[in-house]
């Protein structure tokens, strides 16, 4: 374990490590390395967050005025059906587990890579060439059916696409599948002497918990896609009643998929949070085993609630009763996390640095996000607020409020182990609280506005709404500057940056005791792990206040 | 730019005061756990600030508190499902006495339409007092049916009948918005439901008289489209007689009995081979792509009103095909020799 000794040392970067240890595009194309992957990913899927940012950029935009006025009716329902897709598939979805993951996981298992790190590289390809797909498609036209792709629009009706969008989506749903599976013979496989399950990380908990949906949930997603193109490109009536299909079949299996997704989006943000509240509060996590259980409790259930995407789609009532009474369960185990991160913070020693911002944002704005949730699992309340934009405030509360500051605070909080260096603290801090005012200002207006009754996906509106519509625009332009600053600064200190040295946070976990950068295969010996996780205070004792 | 802030949407149905209760106690919910967190998180970021010369008190953690915060989270939980689901049977169930509108969704406009035959398009007159379902079609892909001041929606399929129903109680018009995606203009297949005290309403039916009622024009479509060679009253028919069908169980060839509501009617007419009727062949042609969906809707009022008019009881029905619940048991044997025989006429 690093000793405070080292802390008032000026800090050396380590002369060989993962990234200087070979160069040349050669070396990073056709790596094996997870570290390396992981920067590639990283690279990537910030330029999917970009042009997806770019998209919601337009919505906001065209939403200032009531009337359909800055683009065509077909041009904005492109622009929100490219925005969900690319945010959804090619960012959420690999965001933490493939970046963040990636990098941090078989450290933290005390590994030297993935289990199958030539299949990790493939997932990377895999990425790309969905992702090839998905450009070539917004290249060629784009495509307007909605990131949901509901039949018999999708598959009789638009004239654009979607076949090619749909096989972009196949495609990158199979690097999710291979990372899953990675992660999960990792952890059962790989881990180091002395690191029992009872000593994963949290962050390695909800991971794996993550890669058991990715890898039973994604293809249902595959298939309901290919029964799509089939449909479309070949006439076979699956979901088309004209063709003699069932058009809510498609829903079912769609978000057998898509709600599990949901927690495969959210469940690697929460692990980063029970990383970074340990940390900064310098504390044993309150109720480990809850906080990690909860997490397999959250993927298991994930499963069984799709249908309440569904209550005003012609389920009949009992069905919905129940799916209704699932969404509920399925809620309790967030509140569990949520508590016990809170009081993880008790009698603690706290401090704010832009990781802990982000985090603290994360539990503030995914409790709402998760509360919200309740209105859509109600059926009385969901049956008015169903496809307006209360829906679009809610998840964006989870997936915009919680996952994206779960993986922007996860990014600064490894960054130094990533890069070496660390990142400038006061403009960090700056744009985490730029972020949350956006943030909020973005998507608060946006609950009343659903009640109000006004739906989702609509180009244009009544007057009424528009002061609530001009202020969630105003918002996304605070948002746009909250996400900016953090790709200048954070390319700035790759060079100019602190040297951060092993431990710049005094954290506990295997990854924090080796070198930063971490040399190729991680860590000079074979680490044993002799202590419980988050053992703070252990080490304290060196400490000379 | 208006400068309207509104919180709640108008409350003009019977359900919307019920569906504000609920919605209000669910932000009370919200706010309060919310504000828990944070207050609670504000209150030890000042309190265990870190701060030299004070250590973490390392906790692990207490398997009381978890139980504690477990289980008050779900039984507040269930309360909410309850209460939802309480609302939920009563915005999905119409009362049997409901005032019958119908309504087609298509790319990008609604069709209504009264069983007296006035039509409208984007546009639906109401009564004040009196419940009204809407019977909900779609013509081409899922669209919505969504009235805010109502607090009701439901999709409209193509593929089978859906429905809406509500009691207005204020007077005034309100919007109609498609709430489901559904191609370019889905934003614009919005229209106004106007809620006018009975009387009103009343006349405005009387001047929106149409040629026929939809029963009356569904008795046409049913010559027209030859449905009366196979349908008779008459012994020799190769049909079943359709006479008092509606809303009435139907045995079908593989045993199930099916009772015989829009949707059934329906299939029956687009997809004859998906339910034979017991005792009968499947020689009914299909009309899929013959019959436009309003057409379907006239039929089925035909069909609905054949019984009503001849007021028949159920067991001088001239098939062997539709049948009384009680009637089920000690029938079973003798339908089934029935099945095997040819169908003739009336039943002993
Ligand atoms: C060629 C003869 C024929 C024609 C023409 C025909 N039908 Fe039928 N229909 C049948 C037969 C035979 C059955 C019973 C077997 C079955 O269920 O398919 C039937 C069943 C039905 C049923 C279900 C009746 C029940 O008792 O459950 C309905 C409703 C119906 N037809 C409506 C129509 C309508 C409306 C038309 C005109 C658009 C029509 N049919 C035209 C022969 C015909
Ligand atoms: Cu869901
Ligand atoms: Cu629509």
């Amino acid at each position: 374990m690093s000793t405070a000794i080292t802390a008032v040392q000026p800090q050396v970067m380590p002369a060989k490590h993962y990234l200087n240890d070979n160069y040349g595009i050669r070396s990073w194309l056709l790596t094996k390395d997870h570290k390396r992957i992981a920067v590639l990913y990283l690279i990537s899927i910030t330029f999917f967050f970009f042009i997806g940012g770019l998209f919601a950029a337009m919505i906001r935009l065209e939403l200032l005025t009531p009337a359909g006025d800055l683009f065509q009716s077909d041009t904005y329902n492109k622009l929100f059906t490219m925005h969900g897709i690319n945010m959804i598939f090619f960012f959420l979805i690999p965001s933490v587990p493939a970046v963040l993951g990636n990098f941090v996981l078989p450290i933290m298992v005390g590994a030297k890579d993935l289990a199958f790190p030539k299949i990790n590289l493939m997932s990377w390809y895999l990425y790309i060439g969905g992702a090839l797909f998905s450009l070539a498609t917004m290249v060629s036209g784009g495509v307007d059916t909605g990131w949901t792709f509901y039949t018999p629009l999708s598959s009789g009706f638009v004239r654009t696409h979607v076949i090619l969008m749909a096989v972009g989506i196949l495609i990158v749903g199979f690097s999710s599948i291979f990372t899953g599976l990675n992660f999960i013979v990792t952890v059962h496989r790989m881990r180091c002497p002395g690191m029992t399950w009872g000593r994963l990380p949290l962050f390695v908990w909800s991971n794996y918990a993550a890669s058991l949906i990715m890898v039973l949930g994604t293809p249902v997603l595959a298939i309901t896609l290919i029964l799509l193109a089939l449909e479309r490109g070949f006439h076979i009536g699956i979901f088309d009643p004209a063709l003699g299909g069932d058009p809510v079949l498609f829903q079912h299996m769609f978000w057998f998929y898509s709600h599990p997704a949901v927690y495969i989006m959210i469940l690697p943000g929460m692990g980063v949070i029970s990383e970074i509240i340990t940390c900064f509060s310098r504390k044993r996590v309150f109720g480990y085993f809850f906080v990690a259980f909860s997490s397999i409790a959250i993927a298991v259930f994930g499963f069984v609630v799709w249908a309440h995407h569904m209550f005003v789609a012609g389920v009949s009532v009992y069905s919905a009763m129940v799916f209704s009474l699932l969404s509920f369960a399925v809620a309790i185990p967030s509140a569990v996390k949520v508590f016990n991160w809170t009081a993880t913070m008790y009698k603690g020693e706290v401090s704010f640095e832009t990781p802990m911002l982000y985090a603290i944002g994360f539990i503030g704005l995914f409790t709402i996000g998760g509360l919200t949730g309740l209105f859509l699992a109600a059926l009385g309340t969901d049956v008015h607020i169903h496809d307006t934009y209360f829906v679009i405030a809610h998840f964006h509360y989870v997936m915009v409020g919680g996952m994206v500051m779960a993986y922007i605070g996860g990014l600064h909080f490894w960054w130094p182990k990533m890069t070496g260096r660390t990142y400038p603290e006061g403009w960090a801090k700056l744009a985490a609280l730029i972020t949350f005012i956006g943030f909020n200002l973005t998507f608060f207006p946006q609950f009343i506005l659903g009640y109000l009754g006004m739906p989702r996906r609509y180009h244009s509106y009544p007057e009424e709404f528009q002061v609530l519509n001009v202020l969630s625009s105003a918002g996304a332009s605070v948002l746009a500057v909250g996400f900016i600053l953090p790709l200048i600064y954070l390319l700035w200190s790759m060079r100019y940056g602190e040297v951060a040295g092993p431990n710049p946070w005094k954290a506990t976990g295997l990854e924090w005791e080796t070198s930063s950068p971490p040399p190729t295969h991680n860590f000079e010996m074979t680490p044993v792990v002799t202590t419980e996780p988050y053992a703070y205070g252990d080490e304290e004792g060196t400490v000379v206040p | 730019m208006q400068f309207k802030l509104p919180l709640f949407p108008e409350q003009a149905s019977k359900i919307a005061p019920q569906v504000d209760a609920l919605y209000l106690f669910l932000v009370l919910v919200t706010t309060f756990f919310s504000l828990l967190v944070a207050l609670l998180i504000l209150f030890f970021a000042i309190k265990y600030k870190k701060a030299p010369g004070r250590k973490a008190e390392q906790i692990h953690g207490s398997t009381l508190l978890e139980i504690i915060w477990t289980v008050i989270p779900l039984g507040i939980s269930m309360v909410i499902f309850l209460w939802g689901a309480a609302v939920y049977f009563h915005i999905e169930r119409p009362p049997a006495n409901a005032m019958q509108v119908y309504g087609v969704g298509k790319q990008w406009m609604w069709k209504f339409e009264y069983p007296g035959g006035q039509r409208e398009i984007n546009s639906l007159h109401v009564p004040t007092g009196r419940p009204v379902k809407i019977t909900l079609i779609s013509q081409d892909v899922i669209h919505d049916l969504f009235i805010p001041a109502f607090r009701v929606k439901n999709d409209v399929l193509p593929s089978r009948y859906t429905s809406v129903w509500f009691e207005a109680t204020q007077p005034g018009t309100y919007h109609l918005f498609c709430s489901q995606y559904c191609g370019t203009k889905h934003s614009g297949m919005i229209g106004e439901v106007t809620v006018m005290k009975p009387e009103e309403f009343e006349s405005w039916l009387e001047s929106g008289k149409a040629e026929g009622s939809m029963a009356a024009n569904g008795e046409k479509l049913f010559q027209q489209f030859g449905c009366t060679t196979c349908h008779r009253p008459d012994s020799g028919a190769r049909g079943p007689n359709l006479e008092g069908l509606y809303g009435r169980p139907v045995r079908l060839q593989d045993d199930r009995v099916i009772v015989a509501d829009d949707n059934y009617i329906r299939e029956s007419i687009l997809n004859p081979n998906a339910k034979i009727v017991s005792g009968f062949q499947p020689i009914m042609p299909t009309f899929q792509g013959v019959v436009s969906e309003e057409g379907l809707l006239q039929i089925i009022a035909y069909i609905k009103s054949m019984g009503e008019q001849q007021g028949q009881p159920l067991n001088n029905r001239s098939t062997p095909t539709q049948i009384r619940d009680s009637e089920v048991p000690n029938i079973q044997q003798q339908m089934k020799q029935n099945s095997k025989q040819k169908p003739s006429g009336k039943q002993p």
